[in-house]
């Protein structure tokens, strides 16, 4: 089965990272998964997320969501935390702009300040 | 909402947010009886009686005392448009279970929508709980669960991009097969 063989690639990659210790390092983002986040476009969001990911073959970054995080007005919210950085907030994200993060601040470390709405302390 | 599936994904954000270890969905579609079954059972910590009758309350929304179950009278209400209902059963400390019935083919019966980006969605929380995803239409059966997944990732974990980007394209292509290739 060919998605089986997929996974095993992506699974050898990821091995791979896992060796260079990247994942000691790893850069992570995180989607708000709240009610009023999904009803926002969240998911999209979210989809758009691994797309990007997937298409860049960037393997050292964690993909991972939490529930209500009490900033309605502000959804769909994504986190964006890179080893030895604070905490970025971006507010009423969307696919497309999704996918400007991961080009911008993922992979070029450029904060896009015109779309955050929170920064970590650190 | 405008899918199903994201009707589905917020009852599996209910499910985590009460430390559910294991949650099953069942889809049903008995195309004889015309009716779409969706069922999401979990064991986490369930729900008091009292929170109980308040979750399903019309008016709990407007509330904002507590933010579990929002999403629940939304889901509510999109049954009983589709000529179908929602049942919610819940024991604390041994978990919930939410069964909504709508009428396929009812004029506003939303689409099933993007099921993978549901369950890859879900499966992206930082707690670990395995997710079984089983989808019935007539005599064909689709299934997914997140511990088969695990034995084939062995130390790599589930919430790297590529792994849950594979399984929202993994199971809408069942999906896709299950409905000899038509899109719902
Ligand atoms: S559901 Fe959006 S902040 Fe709570």
């Amino acid at each position: 089965m060919k998605s089986l063989e997929e996974l095993q690639r992506i699974k050898e990659a990821q091995l791979e990272a896992i060796r260079l210790r990247e994942a000691d390092q790893k850069a992570k983002i995180v989607v708000g998964m709240g009610t009023c986040g999904i009803a926002a476009g969240a998911r999209e969001v979210m989809s758009a997320i691994l797309d990007e990911l997937g298409k860049r073959r960037l393997t050292g970054v964690a993909v991972t969501q939490t529930g209500c995080i009490g900033l309605c007005a502000q959804e769909p919210l994504v986190d964006v935390i890179l080893p030895g950085k604070p905490r970025v907030t971006y507010g009423k994200v969307d696919a497309s702009k999704a996918r400007q993060i991961v080009a911008q601040h993922i992979v070029n470390g450029i904060v896009i300040s015109e779309w955050v709405v929170n920064r970590g302390e650190e | 909402m405008e899918e199903l599936a994201l009707h589905i994904l917020d009852l599996l954000e209910n499910a985590l947010a009460a430390g559910a270890r294991r949650i099953i969905v069942t889809i049903t579609e008995d195309t004889e009886r015309g009716l779409i079954t969706i069922e999401v059972e979990d064991d986490g910590r369930g729900i008091e009686a009292e929170a109980l009758a308040q979750v399903l309350d019309p008016f709990y929304t407007t509330r904002k005392t507590r933010k579990l179950g929002l999403g629940l009278p939304l889901f509510q209400a999109t049954a009983a448009q589709c000529g179908g209902d929602l049942t919610l059963e819940s024991r604390p400390g041994q978990g919930t279970r939410v069964v909504a019935t709508l009428q396929l083919g009812h004029p506003d019966l939303p689409p099933l929508g993007d099921m993978g980006a549901t369950i890859a969605a879900a499966l992206s929380s930082e707690q670990e709980a395995d997710i079984i995803y089983r989808h019935r239409r007539g005599q064909k059966e689709f299934q997914f669960s997140s511990s088969w997944l695990k034995l084939h990732l062995g130390e790599v974990p589930l919430n790297c991009g590529p792994v849950l980007d594979w399984v929202r394209r993994y199971i809408n292509k069942g999906l896709a097969e299950l409905h000899g290739g038509e899109d719902w």
